[in-house]
């Protein structure tokens, strides 16, 4: 590491942004992912303020819907974590905080089907987006794991069943010798520890490619041009 | 129990009845509990809803990039 000099001219913010504090430094590795992170990742094009025409639709609002109700899970957790099986199954606060939990749970994985449904049809993956369309995959995926194991940490008669109805399907699979759903140690840790934080980073993957790759253009109606993305028009509305 | 409650129950508990094991639909091989089945036509209801609706935007104005 150069030690920089205090005297020195200090550059633009401008420079700052993409490059090294001193050109001398612009070899050091802690540069190198800056430029490269601010050249792949603009700060302009991560929360933008204006969206192109055709995002003016309901159907592209239920990933943020997903989002929002992704944060009340992960806040609501929190709460639970907090403060116990007793609490959340016998004391009425505890009891609106689980029913807030499971709501937003139901929130999150309706508002996704309804997103992977819009997506779909529209052809999401065009465009170099075929990463941005497997990352939701795979947040799916995970976002059902996470699901089933919170059934199965309940602390109920209702987990007790759904884990030794589940057990011989698992079993089946062969998943059983190291994935044990009768193991409340094991499946409490899953769901408060290793699914959130796999859900949580797929999903802020997911939102940063989205913003990389921008949102997918419609279909050409039949009357257009060919190759023409309606998408790419100038006009534009405010997020 | 609280009169919203109470209202709630007799509204909803006359259609569905969440005091016994739960009822499933049978449709061939398909085996669906009605929750399960409300859950999916709610969301192909809003699906079309999504796409039918307008939706109210601040137009931009010419030349306002």
């Amino acid at each position: 590491m150069t030690i920089a000099d205090p005297k020195a001219p200090r550059p633009d913010q401008a420079d700052l942004d993409k490059a090294a504090d001193r050109p001398e430094d612009a070899d050091q590795w802690t540069a190198k992912i800056r430029t490269a992170a601010v050249e792949a990742l603009p700060p302009q094009r991560m929360l933008p303020d204006r969206q192109p025409a055709y995002v003016a639709s309901w159907i592209y609002v239920f990933g943020v819907v997903t989002i929002s109700a992704l944060c009340v899970v992960i806040a609501t957790g929190f709460v639970l974590a907090i403060f116990g099986p007793n609490w959340w199954h016998v004391s009425s606060t505890g009891l609106f905080v689980n029913s807030l939990h499971l709501w937003s749970v139901e929130i999150f994985m309706f508002a996704m089907v309804v997103h992977l449904w819009g997506k779909f049809f529209m052809a999401a993956w065009r465009g170099k987006r075929k990463a941005t369309w497997i990352s939701g995959v795979v947040v799916f995926l995970v976002s059902v794991g996470a699901a089933f194991t919170g059934y199965l940490s309940q602390q109920n008669f209702d987990s007790q069943w759904i884990s030794t109805q589940a057990k011989d399907g698992i079993n089946s699979t062969g998943a059983g010798a190291i994935f044990n759903v009768t193991n409340f140690g094991q499946m409490i840790m899953w769901h408060i520890v290793l699914l959130p934080l796999c859900v949580v980073a797929l999903v802020g993957l997911h939102v940063l490619m989205v913003r990389l790759r921008g949102v997918v253009t419609p279909f050409a109606a039949k009357n257009e041009t060919p190759g023409v993305e309606p998408g790419a028009a100038a006009s534009e509305v405010q997020a | 129990m609280p009169a919203i409650a109470l209202v709630f129950t007799t509204l909803f508990g006359a259609l569905i009845d969440l005091n016994k094991p739960g009822n499933y639909i049978h449709w061939g091989f398909i085996q669906m509990s009605y929750g399960n089945l409300i859950v999916i036509i709610l969301m192909v209801v809003v699906f079309f809803a999504a796409i039918l609706i307008p939706f109210k935007t601040h137009k931009s104005k010419e030349g306002d990039r």
